[in-house]
């Protein structure tokens, strides 16, 4: 009977799925924190249920086959079972399950013809992804490497590539969607509570597609429009003097070809918008903690951070400069 | 059939029958081996070379998973890990196990079904040597960073020029399109076998099941491979000259691809899973000593699995933004194929309740039980996905990784385990150890659910697939671990049984170990180089435990065809549905020229790869010579006039038309040309859906007027009707009709006239094939067509030199036939073709 103690094993472990999700990380599906991911949650656990069910149906009666009483096998061995398992159980349960599915779906779909008052235009590139919110005036507000939401609102999402496919993915707050050049996709997002959570490229874009996240911020309305009212305007002045002397380097060494800084000479539009770098909660799309250290890490040794990446490491700058630039870089708040 | 009433045959032996049939099926000896063409020996190297690329794919797994083991890991550098996994999922699937089902359709089929040999010996052994230098040296680009690294399906715009420079991709297209071409080539064998050369008395009720799913998997080939084929080709042409089916600023569409690559992508998983279904209702009854419990249903569940798998490939786009309507339709499609798969494992169970005695546990049924287990669990996960919502989360994470690999290895690899444990008596001296054979299993059972069934937790949690390495912190850390842990213990079982491999398996033809299992099927009787002594009349589905004796009776020469009447390898063809003897086919024996045709379509194909074009033209020149010489050997005229083959039945030796096997085998090509014509018809109008703005006339340039269709579309009949009239002119054996080879020649022209016109036609226009995607679609199809009509100048070619030896004549004509086959279809083709790139803009318009 040692078949029996494998499935046995199995099944524990099974049943501590829901053990296991519960202490799951910000970049979980099993932790919801948006309508459209709440929506799914209930629809993964009611089919994991029904389909550990039909697991261990199968494992029961393959038992009952091997080595039930002679009763048992006859019964088991006749037409009337292989149609009533083969085909009627299987169309009751599907056909509950796809219903369920169905109106899930069904849901989404509405939430997406709904009007909604706020839209965000979220890019994807080669590895990072650009962000445009439409701000207080209705101009567009430039960003890069994180979507901030204001709880409780329906916020729709433009998704795009000017390249490769990227695919979009928050898993708190919803499921996937594909960021296909020539097309533009939509769904409408609504956070339910402060937090920050984490997504990640989930289509395979070549080189660091492993390497390109963000973070997501759900924030109370009123902080919401605040930080948008601040992200959309120009760049804040360097208050110390070694950044002053960072934003000297900046210009130098012809950072602004590949960024914008709004307020200065650099319009780049190659690399990520630097305006607001320094209140992002990472570098690197999701791949650093933002502090001056970390831009003086990145500037140098951008290509073991994140290979093939589009920036080209600048190592020839002393300590004392790298320090200034990166100073600037994280004054920008 | 009342003679066959005689049987077994009574009567003794002709004293030299034996030594005769013995020398007809001579192995070529020494270096020679590698002419050899028997299925016995070209079917073990096939599964030999399948399951080493098993082996190379899966230590890329284990390196894949040694990267992963802990967070930030720098073992393997993000450029070397996303070749690994491109070449890791590009080798299971195209390299290992499509190969290893087609392999076991050569190994098992013709023992199945008591046949000498498959129809076309030279076919299957030209496609496994294409596949072996192909695969092979696709492989080694992994260890020169030369290896594509777009995936294994290749997504454009990743996969473009612009994207990925270097000859990496194209080692992708033009590797695995060729091996697919000798994927086709394998299918068609199987069709035709399958059909054509059943045992007298085997009706399509009475087929073991591994047929009728070989069956199936073979006509799923013929329709989704052209599909891949056509996407290989769009794809490999806009990475070359820029022609952008893909490129959405000139009205491509990434989107296409995936179409195309769906189309095929997901019939294929079916494709795997279905023969190895088979093996499992072989392996079943075996073990328990009872008939299959409800035959019928199954063979509906396979024909139904089949038809179904064409009906969801939008479930691999769930995701791409396609409208609700059709996501509803796709998911409902999803979940229906589960169906036919719950019949199956439902009849499984029914057949070990049915056991005589108890259903008796031996490694193979291990490998059954464990199969049964692993393939529900993927089952159920396939039914999550399927759900379209949860899909939106799952997608494309590692849920999505354990969800396939739970059906791929538990749906393919523990069956394809019980087959080598099962099967290996039949083909080598010794069978593998049972003791050995418990630990490979346990490992590979133990070691296969603690690699992938914490991935469908980790993939929850939010971990993508095809990431190189991950940040700490996520929570992914000791999921993973435990992953990598458990790929080792299954690692340890693979190796393990490859150690009872070289301790055990003795290959031969002769002195094989027997039955141990006392299986009811004919591939356990006593064979020779031969397989059968003679070929039993087949009167139940488990014609060994009807008829104890009937291993002896043929041993004993006392069925059909005991000799080689015609001193040549022969076997028995009978009608497609109930298996009446029709005629002898006289098949070839070893040779040199397949194998020199397979080497060097390799070599032309890889050559192309790396842009030696003048040599890959040169190599492609070669290959089709060894072809044209290696056709010349066949068609053998009916000159051996008829043979007794036992029971008083006396049969032809040689057949032309609908009824003979070379015919079938060039309507089965047909369908294959018209599956990839199909793909190309709905590309047009995918893509004109998508970008009708620069579809002419408003956003290209005019249609050439009505006279150039009119025209083309006139030479097209003409060369049809001279065809036609050559089959009527054809002389009695021996006669002369010097009109023939004009005439032939005239319909060669006919055809290259009308390509040449219709290309000509549009250059005139000013259009071009790199302007829009419309200009790339007109040209496309102007290239779809050179390949029918290169074939049909070659085959007419063949067929006026065949004339002028006087081997082509009203009787001998087999020739002539195939050529004017394709050549009608070529026709129509370009018929349809006019009617499409002319007529559709128009009507639009």
């Amino acid at each position: 009977m040692r078949f029996g103690k494998g499935w046995v094993f199995r099944a524990i472990a099974l049943s501590a799925l829901p053990g296991i999700a519960s202490c799951s990380g910000v970049q979980s599906a099993l932790s919801p924190r948006g309508v459209e991911a709440l929506r799914i949650d209930p629809l993964f656990w009611t089919s994991a249920a029904v389909g550990l069910a039909v697991t261990l149906m199968v494992v029961i009666l393959v038992a009952a086959a091997l080595y039930g009483p002679p009763r048992w096998r006859e019964r088991l061995s006749g037409d009337r079972m292989l149609i009533g398992g083969g085909i009627v159980l299987p169309i009751i349960v599907l056909t509950g399950l796809f219903t369920y599915g169905l109106l899930v779906m069904q849901a989404g779909a509405v939430r997406g013809e709904q009007e909604t008052d706020a839209t965000v235009t979220i890019t994807g590139k080669l590895w990072w992804w650009e962000v445009v919110y439409e701000g207080p005036d209705g101009k567009a507000v430039l960003s890069a490497n994180e979507l901030r939401l204001p709880v409780g609102r329906p916020v729709r999402l433009r998704l795009e590539s000017d390249n490769v496919i990227h695919s979009f993915w928050a898993p708190q707050i919803a499921g996937k969607l594909d960021m296909i050049p020539g097309r533009t996709n939509e769904v409408v997002v609504e956070a339910t509570e402060p937090a920050v959570s984490r997504g990640q490229c989930a289509e395979y874009c070549g080189g660091a597609h492993a390497l390109m996240a963000f973070y997501v911020v759900a924030m109370a309305q009123a902080e919401y429009d605040a930080w948008l009212a601040r992200e959309a305007g120009p760049a804040v002045e360097p208050v110390s003097e070694e950044a002053a002397r960072g934003r000297e380097i900046f210009f130098e060494h012809g950072c602004g070809a590949c960024h914008q800084v709004r307020g200065t000479e650099a319009r780049g539009v190659i690399g990520p918008d630097l305006t607001h770098v320094g209140s992002r909660k990472s570098l690197a799309a999701g791949m650093m903690s933002n502090d001056a250290q970390a831009f003086a890490r990145w500037i140098v040794d951008n290509q073991h951070i994140k290979p093939e990446n589009k920036m080209p490491p600048f190592g020839q700058f002393s300590e004392e400069e790298l320090s200034a630039l990166a100073a600037y870089l994280d004054s920008l708040e | 059939m009342n003679e066959v009433r005689e049987l077994p045959n009574e009567a003794p032996r002709p004293a030299n029958e034996l030594e005769e049939l013995e020398r007809a099926w001579k192995l070529p000896t020494g270096f020679r081996l590698i002419t050899a063409v028997n299925n016995q020996v070209i079917g073990i190297l096939y599964i030999g070379i399948a399951f080493l690329f098993f082996l190379l794919a899966g230590v890329l797994g284990v390196i894949m998973r040694t990267q992963l083991a802990v967070p930030e890991n720098d073992l393997v550098s993000q450029d070397l890990f996303n070749q690994i996994f491109t070449v890791h999922g590009t080798t299971m699937m195209f390299l290992f196990a499509v190969p290893a089902m087609e392999a076991l359709g050569v190994l098992l089929l013709p023992q199945m079904l008591a046949a000498r040999d498959l129809p076309f010996p030279r076919l299957s052994a030209f496609a496994i040597w294409a596949y072996i230098v192909g695969g092979l040296v696709f492989f080694s680009t992994i260890f020169y960073d030369l290896a594509p690294k777009g995936g294994w399906f290749m997504y454009p715009p990743l996969t473009l020029k612009e994207y990925s420079p270097g000859d990496n991709a194209d080692f992708w297209l033009l590797g695995i399109g060729f091996i697919e071409i000798s994927a086709i080539a394998g299918a068609i064998e199987i069709i035709v076998g399958v059909l054509r050369t059943r045992p007298p008395g085997m009706s399509l009720t009475r087929m073991p099941i591994f047929a009728w799913a070989m069956l199936i998997f073979a006509a799923m080939i013929m329709i989704a491979f052209p599909a891949v084929i056509l996407a290989t080709m769009l794809l490999e042409i806009e990475r070359s000259f820029g022609w952008p089916f893909f490129t959405a600023d000139k009205g491509g569409d990434p989107l296409l691809w995936q179409h195309l690559f769906w189309f095929f992508g997901h019939p294929e998983v079916y494709i795997i899973f279905l023969p190895a279904a088979g093996l499992v209702s072989m392996i079943v009854p075996a073990m328990a000593r009872r008939p299959l419990v409800g035959y019928r249903l199954i063979v509906v569940a396979l024909i139904g699995t089949g038809f179904f798998s064409f009906g969801l490939w939008v479930h691999h786009m769930f995701t791409t933004g396609i409208p609700a309507l059709s996501l509803g339709f796709f998911s409902a499609a999803s979940m229906a194929v589960a169906i036919p798969s719950g019949i199956q494992v439902f009849s499984w169970i029914a057949t070990i309740a049915s056991s005589k005695e108890r259903f008796r546990i031996t490694t193979p049924s291990l490998f059954v039980l464990g199969f049964l287990f692993i393939f529900t669990v993927g089952g159920v996960t396939g039914v999550m996905v399927a759900l379209v919502p949860l899909d939106f989360q799952v997608h494309d994470t590692y849920f999505v990784v354990a969800h396939f690999h739970y059906v791929l290895i538990g749906g393919m690899v523990f069956p394809l385990f019980a087959t080598f444990y099962y099967w290996i008596p039949m083909v080598s001296r010794k069978m593998l150890s049972e003791r050995l054979g418990r630990w490979v299993f346990w490992l590979m059972f133990i070691g296969f659910n603690v690699t992938f069934f914490p991935m469908h937790i980790t993939g929850l949690i939010g971990m993508p697939r095809r990431v190189w390495t991950y940040p700490d912190g996520l929570g992914w850390n000791t999921l993973n671990m435990v992953s990598t842990v458990g790929s080792y213990i299954l690692a340890a079982g693979v190796a393990l049984f490859v150690i009872d491999l070289f301790l055990r398996f003795r290959p031969t033809m002769e002195n094989n170990a027997g039955d141990p299992w006392r299986a009811g099927t004919l591939e356990w009787l006593p064979t020779g180089a031969y397989s059968a002594r003679s070929i039993p009349f087949v009167t139940s589905r488990e014609p060994l435990w009807d008829n104890p004796n009937l291993g002896t009776e043929v041993e004993e020469g006392r069925h059909f065809l005991p000799g080689a009447p015609t001193g040549e390898r022969e076997t028995i063809v009978t009608s497609p549905v109930d298996a009446k003897p029709q005629y002898i086919i006289r098949m070839p024996g070893p040779g040199w020229a397949h194998l020199v045709a397979a080497v060097f379509m390799a070599a032309a194909f890889l050559l192309l790869t790396v842009k030696l074009v003048t040599i890959a033209l040169i190599c492609a020149v070669i290959s089709i010579a060894a072809c044209i010489v290696w056709g010349w050997q066949l068609d053998h005229g009916p000159g051996k006039g008829e043979v007794d083959i036992g029971a008083g039945i006396k049969l032809p030796t040689y057949m032309a038309g609908p009824r003979s096997h070379a015919w079938w085998a060039m309507a089965v090509l047909i369908l294959v040309a018209s599956s990839l014509y199909i793909a190309y018809v709905f590309s047009y109008l995918y893509l004109w859906v998508v970008s009708p703005e620069v579809w002419a006339p408003h956003g290209s340039p005019d249609l050439p007027g009505f006279g150039w269709p009119l025209g083309t579309a006139l030479l097209l009949i003409a060369g049809t009707g001279s065809m036609v009239l050559v089959r009527r002119m054809l002389p009695a054996p021996g006669g002369r009709e010097p009109a023939i080879p004009p005439m032939l020649a005239l319909a060669a022209g006919c055809l290259l006239a009308a390509f040449l016109a219709e290309v000509w036609g549009h250059w005139m226009t000013g259009l071009r094939p790199a302007q829009n995607s419309y200009g790339a679609m007109v040209y496309m199809a102007s290239v779809l067509n050179f390949q029918v009509v290169f074939a049909c100048v070659v085959l007419a070619g063949f067929a006026i030199a065949r004339y002028l030896t006087g081997k082509l004549d009203a009787e001998r004509r087999v020739g002539y036939e195939n050529a004017a086959l394709l050549y009608y279809y070529a026709a129509g083709q370009m018929l349809l073709g006019l009617v499409l790139v002319h007529g559709f803009p128009r009507l639009a318009g």
